[in-house]
C-alpha cells in the first residue's frame, strides 16, 4: 500500500476515534452544569450527587479525548507535511487559539473540577464546571473554524509556487468565519450535545426499568428529556442551514449528497436509495424535486449535478457519501419524532409507565454518536479529491519524507492501542453505572480502606 | 520588516516557543520525574500518595504541549512539518507513551485487585521513563542537525537513525535532569518514611544527572562545532552556561539544607536556563541539515507571515496572562501536603 492510502486511513481512524469522546464531554458537561446549578440554588442533595455522578463519567470520556486529541495535532506534521506547509500560516493560528484560549481553559479548571468538591466553596465549584464546559465548546468552535476553512477557504492568498506554495492570511475575521463556520458550529455543537444527553438518558432509563435509584433518575430523565427535544429539533435547523452552505460553495458535495448527476435539471431528495456509480442512477424512495424546493422553494428549479464537473474534481465515493448523508438525516428525523413523543408523554404523566419507550432510550445513546461519526464522514469525503477545497489535492498534501512502512507501524501500534483504549473504556462506563450515582458509605474518612490484600502489599 | 523593541516578529515568535517549551518541560518534567521514580515507592499508599501528588496537576501541564505544538505548528509551520515528519518514529512513539501515561493515572485506582494496579504501576514509570527520554531524543536530534535535502525533505534512511549515540546521551540527561526535578516535587508533597526515602533517591538523582550531563557537554564541544559557533561571535553569551552552571550546583546546596521550595525553583531555572542554552546554539536557525548548510532552516525561513505572526503574538499578550492565571488557581487550590480523600486515584 501506499504511503498516501495508509496516511488517509491512520487520519481516519484516529480522528473518528478522537471523535467519539469530545461530544461526549461537551454534551455531559452542559448536563453537569445544569445539575450543579440546580443545586447551587436549591441546595437540594440528589442535584448534587447527579452533578457528581456525572462528573465521574465524564473524567472517563474527557481523559481519553484529551490523549487521543493530541495524536490528532501532531499527526498534521508527521503524516501530512506538505499540507502543513501550505496550510500552517492559516490553519495553525486556530489551532493555536484553540491552545490558549480554549484547552487551557478547560484543564486549568479541571483539576478543580475532578478533586476540588471537598476544597472549595460550591459557588467556585460550580464556576470551574463552567469554565470546563465553556472551554470544550470554544475548543470545538476553532477546531471547526480551522476545518471550515479547508472546506470553505477565505481571507488569504498564495504566494510562492509548486511545492514552495503557500496560504497566507490577508484578513483574521474573513478567515475566521468563513463561509461555512458559523452553520458548521452550530451543528457540530448540536451533535454535542445530543451525544451526552442521549447517553444521560440512556442510563437513567436503565435504572427506571431496573427499579434502582428511581426517584432521582426520574428528575433527571425529566430535565434532561426536555433539553434532548429543543436540541433535536434545533439540530434540523442547524443542518439544513449547513446544507444551503453547501450548496452555495461546494456543488459538487452537494450533488453527491443526494446522488444527483445531470448537469442542470430539477433534482430529488431520496428517503433512502443506493446509487449506481456507473450507470450514474440513484434507485430509491424519493420526493420528485425535494432538493430544488429545499433550495429554492421551486420543484423545477435546476440543481448543478456531478457531471457538470470535470471526472478529477469531484468526490468518486459517491455511493459512501450518499449513504452516510441519508444515515445522519434518518437519525436526526427519529430523535424528534422519539423525543417529541416521549415530552408529550411526559406531559400526560405517563412517560415512566411506557416499559418499550424506555428500552428505546436506552439504545438509543448510539445513534447520536453514529450521526456525528457518518456526518463527518460525509462532509469529508465529499470534499475529495481536495484537502483544501479547490487549492490543494489529497494526493499531494501527505508527508513525502516518510515511508510506507513506517506509516504501517504507527497504524499497526495505533490500532492495537485504541482497542485496548475502547475495551477499557466500555469496561469502566459499565462498571460506573452498575455502582449507581451514590458513594460509598464511607464517604468521610479520608484513607478509604483497601482490601487486605492491597494494603499489605510490600513488594520487592 | 516589522518590529517590537526592535525585535522582528519571528525572534519573538522564536522566543514565545522558547517559553512555552520551557514552562512545559518545567511542569511535565516534574510529573516524568515523579513517575520515573514510581516503581521505588513499595508501599500501596506511598504509590497513591505519590499519584496524587501530580493527579490534580498533569492535565494542565500537558496543556503546555498542546499549546507548543499548536505555537510551532502556527508560528513556523515549516518547521513543525519537517521536524514531525522526519523524526516519525520517535514522535509516534511519544504520543503512544503519552496516552499510556494518562491512562494509567486515570485507570489505576479503578479495580481494587493487585494485580490491576501493579500493572498500571509499571505502565506509568516505562511511559514516564521513555517520554522524558523521547524528549531528550528529540533534542539531541535537533541539536545535532539532520538529513534535510532539497524542498524541506529528510534523506535520512532507516527506522532506527533518530537512535544515534548524541541522541541517546541527550535522551538519558534528559530523564535524569527530570528525575532529580520530580524527586524535589515529591519532597514538597510528602511527609514521614516517604519523605525520608525521597531525600535519599533525590542524592542519586542528582549524581545521575551530573554525570550524564557532564558526559553530553564534552561530547557536544568535541564533536558539534557548529552549535558554539554563535559564542564564538558573541562572548557575552558566555555568561548563560555559567548561570547555568551556578543554578546546578545551587540545588544541591538548598537540598541539604532542606530548603525544598527555593531548590524546586532553582530546579525549575535550571531548566529554563539549559533551553536558553540550546535556544542560544540553534538561533537564528532551527534546524541544520547536515546534507548542506544551505538547506538548513532558519526562523525567517520557516516562519508565517508578519500579519499571521502579529495577530497571535496579540493571543499570547491576551492568552497567555490567562493561562497563567488558571495555572496559579489550580497550585493554590491543591497546595501543600496530598491529603487523600474519595475523590483521588
Ligand atoms: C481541523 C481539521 C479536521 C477536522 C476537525 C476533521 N478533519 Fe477529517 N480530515 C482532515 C481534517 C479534519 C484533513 C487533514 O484535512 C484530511 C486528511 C486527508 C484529507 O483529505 O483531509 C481529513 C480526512 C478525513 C477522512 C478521510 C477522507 C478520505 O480520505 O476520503 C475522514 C474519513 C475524516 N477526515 C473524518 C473526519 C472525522 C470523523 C472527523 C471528526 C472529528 C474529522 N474528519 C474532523
Ligand atoms: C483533526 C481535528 C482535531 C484535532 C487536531 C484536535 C486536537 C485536540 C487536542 C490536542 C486535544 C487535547 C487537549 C488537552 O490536552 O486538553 C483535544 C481534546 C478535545 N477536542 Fe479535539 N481535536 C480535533 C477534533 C475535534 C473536534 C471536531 C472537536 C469538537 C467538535 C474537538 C473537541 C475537543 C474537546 C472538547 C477536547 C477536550 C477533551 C474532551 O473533552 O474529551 N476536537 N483535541
Ligand atoms: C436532522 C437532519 C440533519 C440534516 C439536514 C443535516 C445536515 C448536514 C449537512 C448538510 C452536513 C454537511 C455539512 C458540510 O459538509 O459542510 C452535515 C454534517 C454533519 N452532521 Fe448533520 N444533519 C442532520 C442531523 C444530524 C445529527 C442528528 C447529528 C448528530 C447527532 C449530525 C452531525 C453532523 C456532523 C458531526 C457533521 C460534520 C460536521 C459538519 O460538516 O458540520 N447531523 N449535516
Amino acid at each position: 500500500m501506499d504511503v498516501e492510502l495508509l496516511a488517509r486511513i491512520q487520519f481516519a481512524f484516529t480522528v473518528a476515534f478522537h471523535y467519539i469522546y469530545p461530544p461526549l464531554s461537551i454534551g455531559i458537561g452542559l448536563l453537569m452544569v445544569v445539575f450543579e446549578s440546580l443545586y447551587v440554588r436549591t441546595k437540594k442533595e440528589d442535584y448534587h450527587i447527579l452533578a457528581k455522578f456525572w462528573t465521574k463519567i465524564f473524567a472517563l470520556t474527557f481523559g481519553i479525548g484529551v490523549v487521543t486529541g493530541i495524536v490528532m495535532e501532531f499527526e498534521f506534521g508527521t503524516n501530512w507535511a506538505t499540507y502543513s506547509r501550505y496550510v500552517g500560516d492559516v490553519f495553525g493560528s486556530a489551532l493555536a487559539a484553540e491552545g490558549i484560549f480554549a484547552f487551557a481553559l478547560e484543564s486549568g479548571f479541571l483539576g478543580v473540577l475532578l478533586f476540588g468538591w471537598n476544597r472549595v466553596k460550591p459557588w467556585v465549584h460550580l464556576v470551574s464546571t463552567i469554565g470546563v464546559f465553556l472551554g470544550s465548546m470554544f475548543s470545538a468552535i476553532w477546531i471547526v473554524v480551522a476545518n471550515s476553512w479547508q472546506q470553505t477557504p477565505a481571507g488569504y492568498h498564495i504566494v510562492g509556487e509548486g511545492m514552495q506554495a503557500r496560504a497566507e492570511i490577508t484578513d483574521f475575521w474573513a478567515m475566521v468565519f468563513n463561509p461555512s463556520s458559523v452553520e458548521r458550529i452550530w451543528h457540530v455543537w448540536l451533535g454535542a450535545f445530543l451525544a451526552g444527553v442521549f447517553l444521560i438518558l440512556s442510563v437513567h432509563a436503565y435504572y427506571i426499568l431496573r427499579g434502582r435509584y428511581v426517584s432521582i433518575s426520574k428528575k433527571a430523565f425529566k430535565i434532561t428529556l426536555i433539553i434532548a427535544t429543543i436540541t433535536s429539533l434545533a439540530q434540523l435547523v442547524a443542518g439544513h442551514a449547513s446544507a444551503e452552505v453547501v450548496a452555495e460553495h461546494q456543488p459538487a458535495k452537494l450533488a453527491a449528497l443526494e446522488g444527483h448527476y445531470d448537469e442542470s435539471a430539477a433534482a430529488d431528495m431520496y428517503l433512502f436509495g443506493w446509487v449506481d456509480q456507473e450507470k450514474q442512477e440513484v434507485t430509491g424512495l424519493a420526493i420528485p424535486g425535494g432538493l430544488s424546493f429545499l433550495l429554492d422553494q421551486d420543484f423545477e428549479a435546476p440543481v448543478t449535478g456531478l457531471n457538470a464537473f470535470p471526472a478529477d474534481e469531484r468526490p468518486s465515493q459517491v455511493n459512501a457519501v450518499f449513504q452516510f448523508y441519508h444515515l445522519m438525516v434518518a437519525i436526526g428525523m427519529f430523535l424528534i419524532a422519539l423525543t417529541l413523543y416521549a415530552s408529550f408523554l411526559l406531559w400526560k404523566k405517563k412517560l415512566f409507565t411506557k416499559k418499550w419507550l424506555l428500552w428505546v432510550f436506552v439504545f438509543t445513546a448510539l445513534l447520536p454518536q453514529i450521526a456525528n461519526q457518518v456526518g463527518w464522514f460525509s462532509a469529508e469525503m465529499g470534499r475529495q479529491p481536495w484537502v483544501v477545497y479547490g487549492l490543494l489535492r489529497t494526493n499531494e498534501a501527505f508527508s513525502q519524507a516518510v515511508t510506507a512502512n513506517q506509516v504501517l507501524f504507527s497504524l499497526i501500534l495505533f490500532f492495537a492501542v485504541y482497542a485496548l483504549l475502547f475495551l477499557l473504556f466500555v469496561y469502566l462506563l459499565n462498571k460506573k453505572i452498575k455502582h449507581g450515582p451514590y458513594e460509598e458509605a464511607n464517604d468521610e474518612d479520608d484513607d478509604r480502606p483497601l482490601t487486605k490484600e492491597i494494603s499489605e502489599v510490600v513488594t520487592g | 520588516m516589522e518590529t517590537i523593541l526592535g525585535i522582528d516578529y519571528p525572534t519573538w515568535w522564536f522566543l514565545v516557543i522558547g517559553g512555552l517549551f520551557s514552562g512545559y518541560a518545567i511542569l511535565d518534567g516534574f510529573d516524568f520525574g515523579a513517575g520515573a521514580w514510581h516503581l521505588f515507592f513499595k508501599k500501596e499508599l506511598n504509590r497513591r500518595i505519590a499519584l496524587n501528588a501530580v493527579g490534580p496537576v498533569w492535565d494542565g501541564n500537558e496543556v503546555w504541549l498542546v499549546i507548543g505544538g499548536g505555537a510551532l505548528f502556527a508560528g513556523f509551520p515549516v518547521m513543525y512539518a519537517t521536524l514531525f515528519s522526519s523524526l516519525y518514529i520517535p514522535f509516534m512513539l511519544f504520543l503512544i507513551f503519552i496516552i499510556f501515561r494518562a491512562i494509567s493515572i486515570e485507570f489505576r485506582g479503578k479495580e481494587e485487585m493487585l494485580w490491576w494496579r501493579r500493572l498500571w504501576d509499571v505502565s506509568y514509570s516505562i511511559s514516564s521513563i521513555m517520554l522524558a527520554f523521547l524528549l531528550g531524543v528529540v533534542l539531541g536530534n535537533v541539536l545535532q542537525g539532520f538529513a534535510i535535502g532539497e524542498n524541506y525533505q529528510y534523506t535520512g534512511s532507516g527506522f532506527f537513525e533518530f537512535l544515534n549515540p548524541y541522541a541517546i546521551m541527550t535522551g538519558v540527561t534528559t530523564l535524569a535532569l527530570f528525575m532529580a526535578h520530580g524527586a524535589i516535587y515529591l519532597l514538597l508533597k510528602t511527609e514521614g518514611a516517604m519523605f525520608d526515602q525521597l531525600t535519599n533517591l533525590l542524592q542519586k538523582g542528582m549524581i545521575f544527572f551530573m554525570v550524564s550531563f557532564a558526559i553530553t557537554t564534552l561530547y557536544t564541544l568535541l564533536y558539534i562545532p557548529h552549535l558554539s559557533d554563535d559564542f564564538k561571535s558573541a562572548p557575552i553569551l558566555f555568561a548563560v552556561p555559567v548561570l547555568t552552571f551556578l543554578s546546578i550546583a545551587n540545588v544541591p546546596r538548598l537540598a541539604s539544607k532542606k530548603n525544598y521550595k527555593l531548590a524546586f525553583f532553582f530546579s525549575s531555572l535550571t531548566i529554563s536556563l539549559l533551553l536558553v542554552l540550546v535556544a542560544v546554539e540553534l538561533y537564528p536557525n532551527l534546524l541544520f541539515s547536515t546534507v548542506d548548510p544551505k538547506y538548513s532552516l532558519d526562523v525567517y525561513e520557516a516562519a508565517s507571515s508578519e500579519r499571521s505572526l502579529g495577530i497571535m503574538l496579540l493571543f499570547v499578550a491576551i492568552g497567555g496572562p490567562l493561562v497563567l492565571g488558571y495555572t496559579f488557581f489550580v497550585y493554590r487550590t491543591f497546595r501543600g501536603k496530598v491529603k487523600l480523600d474519595d475523590h483521588s486515584y
